[in-house]
């Protein structure tokens, strides 16, 4: 069936077809929809599942977490002041190695106060454990959620699973998306099971402390679901394919990048116009690219440094800023390069913080700049010509 | 000789093996109330003593399912699992929570008051040995005025903490929640008659239980059970129920026992001077006509 | 039934838990080593009132032929039992070294 929907409402839509069973979500601007949505679904009956009012992202993340540990399919759904203020339950549920999705809308963090899209809160909680993906259409954000339990319930992975969606641009702009059949998605996500639950026949510990002795190893198991998460997504995509005929390209997208002297390596909504550029640009006989990173977690080390190989030299476009320093997936990508001995010109460009936006002169810019050579870290729209 | 209580509840331990001090009073009301619910009670527990003491893996010392919740989380992981199981068609389990009283009046009101307001089917247990005794003994919101704490010391110009216990039995009772209590493990019988009661009623329930720490408070470890009776029996604490809009007193003392002589056992108040037990004991006689009113004795 | 003293007591890096769950009650150490003091049961005045059973805060007591028995594996020697016996029939002694 095919619908206009929002990122929002496309996302929600995905998790109908997923069948929660616990829900707990807290208010906050531009994730409001998604949790709107949701609730409609469970009063018109369509979606079976508890609907939790909490009275905060901490305690929405924590009641996914009791829910997760009672062996339900459980989602939760914030963004930026609320992501930061659920991050210790982030910590908690990955731990755990509970498989609970929960939608980011990625947002501008305070101060200054902000409701637009940047992606400071995700990228802060890179290190939170768990899988992060980034969305770029509405389509990719219901395909995600479908796929996102799928991957997260994985025996092998059992970890959450953060997808984000560009604040405003992706969560409210709409798009024609094709919802998948109920008999469908029901075929290619079975019920959730797991031992790793309260069982009322053989009565389980949960959440124990590990001292020195041990915890090493429950730290390095969890590190080992979040990389296993690497060949569960490659196949769950295949088996998506098969099933509704979309195709997804695993933890990045590559966009000609087979022949390009310059590439920009960028994540979320952005990458569209990436694309046109680099289109517009080779026409201009500039050979440009794009590779739009899906996952930030597990990240894709080797897949980066093969499509930068050959490469003149590329930039990393982000919606971010590790203060003092540069931006994170910038030095996420930096290091993929070293570690597989890629030894190109890099280039840093800080845009779209607190939803400023990113005009296709800018992208175009950056693409001409970087053949030329230019400042290690670029702030868009701060100093040289573009100040404004 | 048959004792009624014992015979009331479970003869199976759930709480057993745990690392607490000697003489633990939180130990001991956890004990009891899992006693009472039995093999299907599903005990969240935060960050805190009784997490700290029983879940180190591979010591595990809970025999029911259990889990340790975050500091702030204990009512929120608690509507989760509650959910959670009743999701997979679950029916015969009792969700019950045991907090200290930082857990419950500092980091975690918000999230139990998030639960009373919707009503979850829970049991939540606060057992309040007034301070923060897992990380040595801080002031908390329920640390009582006068006490010598690591965080409130007793100099020659402040005598302790300088601010009464939050009241967290009116403030449950004001959600207007199905059922509320206060207990004390040095009466024993009464506490396990409350969580009888609770494990009865739908809803949220929330039962406030004075749990001496001999550690934090500065009494001998066999003296926990008495002194949470002469808390009681001096008027400091008192014992009472908050049920169908109505609250009330489940132990009426004619005459209070001396509250200088609760006070002057403890190492926690030793320093207190004349002045400081009158204020105490003044206070003592404001809430109890406060009692007298709200209860309508 | 109250959890009890397992034979295996450590684990390799296979056998720790791919996640934090594990079997309910499962306990490798005893408490005995704390005690300075212990309990002692005088079964001869002991009447099985049962007192000490319920206010004991580790749960060692259990009454066996209407007397009260401890379990010296995990009491702590805290001495709640022989201030809550109201006749007396629990001493505590120094604990042999």
């Amino acid at each position: 069936m095919r619908k206009f929907l929002s990122g929002n409402e496309a996302f929600a839509e995905g998790i109908r077809l997923a069948r929660p069973q616990v829900i707990s979500a807290y208010p906050i601007t531009p994730q409001t929809i998604v949790v709107e949505c949701l609730s409609e679904m469970v009063e018109d009956g369509s979606l079976s599942a508890e609907y939790v009012h909490v009275e905060s992202e901490h305690s929405a993340m924590s009641c996914a977490i009791g829910a997760s540990a009672a062996g339900a399919r459980a989602f939760t759904a914030t963004s930026s002041q609320g992501l930061l203020y659920m991050a210790e339950c982030l910590y908690y549920a990955s731990g755990g190695r509970f498989p609970i999705v929960m939608m980011n809308a990625d947002r501008s963090t305070a101060l200054p106060w902000n409701i637009y899209g940047d992606q400071r809160d995700s990228l802060s909680q890179l290190d939170s454990g768990g899988i992060q993906a980034y969305a770029e259409n509405a389509q990719e954000a219901l395909d995600l959620a479908l796929m996102s339990y799928k991957i997260a319930e994985n025996k092998k992975v059992s970890t959450p699973y953060m997808a984000n969606l560009d604040g405003f641009v992706l969560t409210h702009t709409y798009e024609t998306v094709d919802i998948p059949e109920r008999e469908q998605a029901d075929r290619f996500l079975p019920p959730y099971e797991t031992e790793n639950r309260i069982d009322l026949e053989n009565p389980r510990n949960m959440a124990f402390s590990a001292g020195p002795d041990t915890n090493y190893i429950f730290k390095y198991k969890e590190h080992e679901g979040v990389l296993a998460a690497r060949e569960v997504i490659t196949e769950t995509e295949k088996e998506f394919a098969e099933i509704f005929g979309r195709k997804y390209t695993g933890l990045i997208e590559n966009y000609r990048t087979d022949d390009a002297d310059y590439i920009i390596v960028t994540l979320g909504s952005i990458a569209g116009l990436c694309r046109e550029t680099a289109d517009k640009l080779r026409e201009q006989g500039i050979k440009g690219g794009v590779v739009r990173i899906r996952y930030m977690r597990p990240f894709p080390n080797e897949e980066i440094a093969a499509s930068l190989r050959n490469v003149k030299a590329y930039a990393v476009l982000e919606k971010d800023i590790s203060f003092g320093n540069e931006g994170t997936v910038f030095t996420n990508v930096n290091s993929a390069l070293k570690k597989a001995g890629v030894n190109v010109n890099g280039y840093n460009y800080i845009g779209g913080l607190g939803g400023r936006n990113i005009s296709a002169s800018d992208i175009e810019k950056i693409y001409r700049d970087i053949a030329n050579g230019t400042e290690s870290v670029n702030f868009i729209g701060i100093g040289g010509e573009d100040i404004g | 000789m048959a004792n009624k209580t014992a015979e009331s509840i479970s003869r199976d331990e759930y709480f057993y093996g745990h690392k607490a001090c000697a003489g633990c009073g939180g130990s001991l009301a956890v004990r009891a109330a899992l006693k009472v619910l039995g093999q299907n009670a599903v005990s969240v527990l935060p960050a805190g003593c009784m997490s700290a003491v029983g879940f180190n893996f591979p010591q595990l010392c809970f025999s029911n399912n259990s889990i340790i919740s975050t500091f702030a989380g204990t009512a929120s992981m608690l509507t989760g699992v509650e959910a959670g199981l009743r999701a997979r068609g679950y029916k015969d389990f009792t969700a019950v929570g045991f907090a200290g009283d930082g857990g419950t009046a500092d980091i975690g009101i918000q999230a139990l008051s998030g639960a009373i307001d919707r009503n979850d089917n829970i049991i939540y247990i606060c057992y309040d040995n007034e301070a923060y005794m897992n990380t040595g003994i801080q002031k908390s919101g329920l640390t009582p005025f006068g006490a010598k704490t690591t965080t409130t010391p007793a100099g020659a110009n402040i005598h302790g903490n300088i601010r009464p216990k939050k009241n967290m039995f009116e403030i449950a009772a004001a959600h207007d929640i199905p059922y509320a209590a206060t207990a004390s493990v040095g009466y024993l019988p009464d506490f396990i008659a409350k969580v009888q009661k609770a494990s009865k009623i739908e809803g949220t329930k929330y039962i406030h239980v004075i749990a001496p720490c001999p550690t934090g408070w500065g009494v001998a470890p066999d003296e926990t059970v008495e002194i949470a009776k002469e808390v009681v029996d001096c008027g400091l604490w008192y014992l009472a129920e908050y049920e169908d809009g109505e609250f009330r007193l489940n132990h009426n003392p004619k005459e209070f026992t001396s509250v200088e002589a609760y006070l002057k056992k403890q190492g926690r108040f030793r320093h207190l001077t004349d002045d400081d037990i009158q204020i105490i004991t003044a206070s003592r006689d404001k809430k109890w006509e406060h009692i007298e009113k709200t209860f309508q004795l | 039934m109250r959890p009890y003293v397992r034979e295996k007591k450590s684990f390799t890096f296979d056998e720790v838990p791919e996640n934090t769950s594990f079997e309910a009650g499962y306990l490798t150490t005893v408490n005995s080593g704390w005690r300075s003091i212990r309990p002692v049961i005088d079964a001869a005045k002991c009447v099985g009132c049962e007192q000490c059973y319920l206010y004991c805060p580790d749960g060692v007591i259990s009454i066996k032929d209407d007397k009260a028995a401890i379990d010296y594996d995990f009491c702590k020697g805290c001495g709640i039992c022989a201030k809550i016996c109201r006749i007396g029939a629990i001493g505590m002694e120094a604990e042999r070294k």
